[in-house]
């Protein structure tokens, strides 16, 4: 008999137009001491099946058919009585840490006043039962950092603190909900040990909602895995992994990029059959082809950034140097990876390159110019031209006032003012074409479209103009896995038919690995080391690159 | 997704949840059909009544002080009486009306372009620019806007010649409305501008090459329209009741074309005496006219701030 039970759970949300089904029929149980993973991608409701245990549906939602039934008790009985369950029996623990704790409250009166309401204890005892759990989930100085506010810990303390507010009433069943999702590599994987060492030690059920396969490969037992509201499949970890039944779990295993070697292309297996070799060819016509020289086609020299901008700011006492003496090299048609943790000052220098910001000191050179120093605009244009750059969040990097024709047609008649319209219109098509995309995509709003087609409009727009240089901040990081594998392939494909050099920014090491040529790793605006790509990641000379190769969720750990 | 391709325009708008918020909202359907109403007859005046009470000639003071017509000295062809001049109230109050919406509009308009303007561009360039325009917001914000419109009115009377100054006199009152209402559209839109240039689209378009002025009308403009338009249609009602108590206070439009203020004015006269009909309807007129325009100014700001969405 297992601990949680969740038979024929449906949970629907009636819209205006149609009724959306977040979960049908979903049949999940779990264990006591066990972590079961619910992965899915967006949209797949795995969310909804965490919030409908704990009857948290925001309206129009609402929990249509099934039960839950905790131990011998069905919690879905009354909607009343499962109010004494929340943070009693059952613990959560939220996606983002800077928001799931109040902020003009002392985390020590946080805890004690969640451990009162539950259990009736006098403040004495709460506070010493509070600092005890500070210590157990590795909060070093707990008595004194018991009476901080939330704001005065870092990122991975303070979902230490969500933890353990998460275990203070001593539940059985703790749901976290994306709990490493906000948080860098080296403190993930100390939060999942966390995790791990707690199931154990108190013997818990764990429910843990993920997108990610490598850390569900290195804590859950068993996984489930959910598509569009369905339950796809259910089963040990290392069998759902290894030896998927269903052809959606294949898929989604297939697109996370491995960890241990390099491969040229993802399999998609939805779209196996279908050929769009040939699309790509219509934009070469236009395409003034660079041939792969060995020359270097940026050279970024001693390149500092400081910001300190601010009107009252006391000159440069207190400015941080976001980044602090990089200098590095990228040839003509390679593929250059930076990686590094937030604030590593990647994107920062990703933002000089395509001149955005102007660096504090040093240069950037651009086909043997420096381009940081450029003073007339007319001079500045012909560069523009040259360097383009995708976007991380690709719902706000397109206008949404404007149609997706005129959004592409944009850099075409900035550069080429005497273009004729059904030429300019051929030409959008064409772009439309290249990026796998419809050609009726063109007269319709962004808004109309899902985040990776969003994204291929975007690689469109930054290809209008022909450039040598195409600057990928984090592209497909805000992308589910099977979409951000379609979006790699894709800008291997270009790469590869047009030439492009590429700057590939990203905190993802296996995506890195997947694209690039040669690696730099960053660290606190630091550049720690540059190689090749195989070099990096079989030798890493650095001890920074050794933790984070470390530490990097694998899903090939499965195997051992 | 694909069946939105081929519906009309008027399908589409069907569709869309700004529509069927207004179906699901009796406030907001009401308050414009009296808006509507309103605006229909005071903009076709001519063609509805039979009376011109601005023509000296078709008016006969053996009318004057005619009472409405459901009492007992009233005249079938005077449903709201007449005035001291035998002017029908009800077509004078029409006249009245459009040009108190005329003047409203032309006022809002001037402090929208004037306001987000200043806005749009302190937001996006920023810097010592910025400081000077929020400071300017913040010193006119300090004068109340009836003070500065009856300073502005006293200026332009200094400058413009007597025989001038009626027919000058909308003119003035435009202005002077106008510069008093633009902080708010500078502040909002100086906010909406802040939060918009740091979206990755206009970086885009910055790398693209696209100079500043396109970003700003092209990109920048359309998605901060929301907001601006919303305190727009709440300032519309607040330009009309400054319009009105200007004309009330006598600085604003002349008694010879007289705004729903001016019939006030006129009628305030006459309320000890017992015609207090003459007062009373412009007045209550104008309080249905504001309140249905804030009233679809609330329905409008509900329906548009994404953060309220139910």
């Amino acid at each position: 008999m297992s601990f949680l039970k969740i038979n024929n759970l449906s949970v629907d949300y009636k819209m205006r137009k149609e009724t959306v089904y977040a979960a049908k029929n979903v049949n999940i149980d779990v264990n006591k001491g066990e972590i079961l993973g619910l992965v899915g991608e967006s949209g797949s409701g795995k969310s909804t099946v965490g919030n409908a245990i704990i009857n948290l549906i925001d309206e129009p939602g609402k929990v249509s058919s099934g039960s839950v039934i905790l131990g011998d008790l069905n919690i879905h009985e009354n909607s009343e009585s499962i109010v004494k369950y929340r943070g009693n029996k059952i613990g959560l623990i939220f996606q983002d840490p800077q928001t799931s704790l109040n902020p003009i409250l002392t985390v020590g009166e946080q805890l004690i006043e969640t451990i009162q309401t539950h259990l009736k204890s006098s403040k004495e005892d709460a506070k010493n039962k509070s600092i005890n759990l500070l210590k157990e989930v590795g909060i070093k100085d707990a008595e004194k950092r018991f009476d901080d506010y939330p704001h005065q810990f870092s990122g991975g303390m303070r979902q230490r603190v969500v933890i353990s507010l998460a275990l203070c009433c001593e539940p059985e069943l703790l749901i976290a909900d994306e709990p490493t999702t906000a948080l860098d590599v080296s403190i993930q994987s100390q939060i999942l040990d966390l995790i791990k060492k707690l199931t154990k030690e108190r013997n818990l059920a764990v429910i843990l909602i993920t997108h990610d396969m490598g850390v569900i490969a290195e804590t859950a037992n068993r996984v489930a895995v959910m598509k569009s509201g369905n339950l796809v499949e259910i089963g040990e970890t290392k069998k759902i992994l290894t030896t998927p039944q269903q052809s959606y779990t294949k898929s989604l295993v297939s697109s996370v990029p491995p960890t241990n070697k390099k491969i040229s292309r993802f399999v998609i297996v939805e779209k196996e059959n279908k050929k769009n070799k040939e699309n790509n060819i219509k934009i070469l016509n236009r395409w003034t082809k660079k041939e792969i020289s060995n020359q270097d086609l940026v050279q970024v020299k001693n390149l500092n950034k400081s910001f300190d901008d601010n009107f009252f700011a006391e000159s440069s006492k207190n400015s941080v140097l976001a980044v602090n003496n990089v200098s590095f090299q990228i040839k003509e048609g390679e593929s250059f990876g930076l990686v590094g943790e937030s604030g590593s000052g990647k994107s920062t220098i990703a933002k000089m390159i395509v001149n955005l910001f102007k660096p504090s000191s040093g240069d950037i050179f651009f086909d043997k110019t420096c381009i940081t120093k450029i003073k007339y605009r007319s001079e500045l244009m012909k560069f523009r031209k040259q360097i383009q750059m995708i976007f991380q969040d690709p719902y706000s990097s397109l206008n949404g006032r404007l149609k997706v024709k005129d959004i592409i047609a944009e850099p075409i008649t900035l550069h080429n003012p005497s273009i004729s319209n059904s030429d300019l219109n051929n030409y959008v098509n064409d772009l439309l074409d290249s990026v796998e995309m419809i050609q009726k995509s063109a007269d319709r709003y962004p808004h109309e479209f899902s985040g990776g087609q969003r994204q291929r409009i975007s690689i469109a727009r930054a290809l209008a103009t022909q450039p040598r240089l195409l600057v990928c901040d984090e592209p497909t990081s805000a992308l589910d896995v099977s979409i951000q594998a379609q979006i790699l392939n894709l800008l291997k494909d270009l790469q590869e038919q047009l030439n492009l050099t590429i700057l590939f920014i990203s905190h993802d090491l296996p995506v890195v690995r997947q694209m690039c040529d040669r690696i730099g790793v960053l660290k606190d605006g630091k550049l720690c080391e540059v190689s090749n790509t195989e070099d990096l990641f079989l030798h890493p000379s650095h001890e920074y690159t050794k933790e984070l190769l470390h530490l990097m969720p694998k899903i090939e750990s499965i195997y051992n | 997704m694909d069946n939105n391709l081929n519906l009309t325009k008027w399908e589409r708008i069907k569709d869309s949840d700004i529509y069927h918020s207004f179906i699901k909202s009796p406030t907001a359907i009401i308050s414009s059909a009296i808006l509507f109403i309103i605006f229909f007859c005071s903009f076709f005046i001519e063609f509805l009544t039979p009376y011109t009470p601005f023509d000296p000639s078709s008016l006969s003071l053996m009318d004057a002080f005619t009472p409405p017509s459901w009492t007992e000295d009233g005249l079938s062809q005077f449903i709201l009486g007449t005035d001291g001049q035998g002017r029908d109230m009800l077509s004078t109050i029409l006249y009245g009306c459009r040009i108190s919406l005329i003047v409203g509009f032309a006022a809002i308009i001037f402090s929208l372009i004037l306001g987000v303007g200043l806005g749009l561009t302190a937001g996006y360039f920023g810097g010592k620019y910025e400081m000077v325009v929020m400071r300017l917001t913040d010193v006119q914000l300090t004068v109340p806007s009836i003070l500065m419109a009856l300073l502005v009115d006293g200026i332009a009377r200094g400058l413009i010649s007597r025989e001038m100054h009626d027919e000058m006199a909308i003119y003035v009152l435009i202005f002077a409305i106008g510069i008093s209402e633009w902080p708010q559209f500078a502040r909002v839109s100086r906010a909406a501008t802040l939060v918009e240039k740091n979206k990755d689209y206009v970086s885009a378009s910055t790398i693209i090459g696209v100079s500043n002025i396109v970003i700003m009308f092209k990109h920048i403009l359309p998605n901060i329209m929301r907001p601006v338009l919303v305190i727009g249609t709440i300032g519309l009602a607040l330009a009309i009741l400054a319009e009105s108590t200007l004309s009330f206070l006598g600085v604003g439009v002349p008694p010879t074309t007289p705004s729903l203020g001016t019939l006030i004015r006129l009628g305030n006269d006459f309320l000890f005496s017992g015609e207090w009909w003459i007062t009373f309807f412009p007045a209550i007129f104008l309080v249905i006219l504001a309140f249905s325009i804030n009233l679809l100014g609330d329905w409008m700001r509900d329906t548009l701030n994404p953060k309220l969405k139910k």
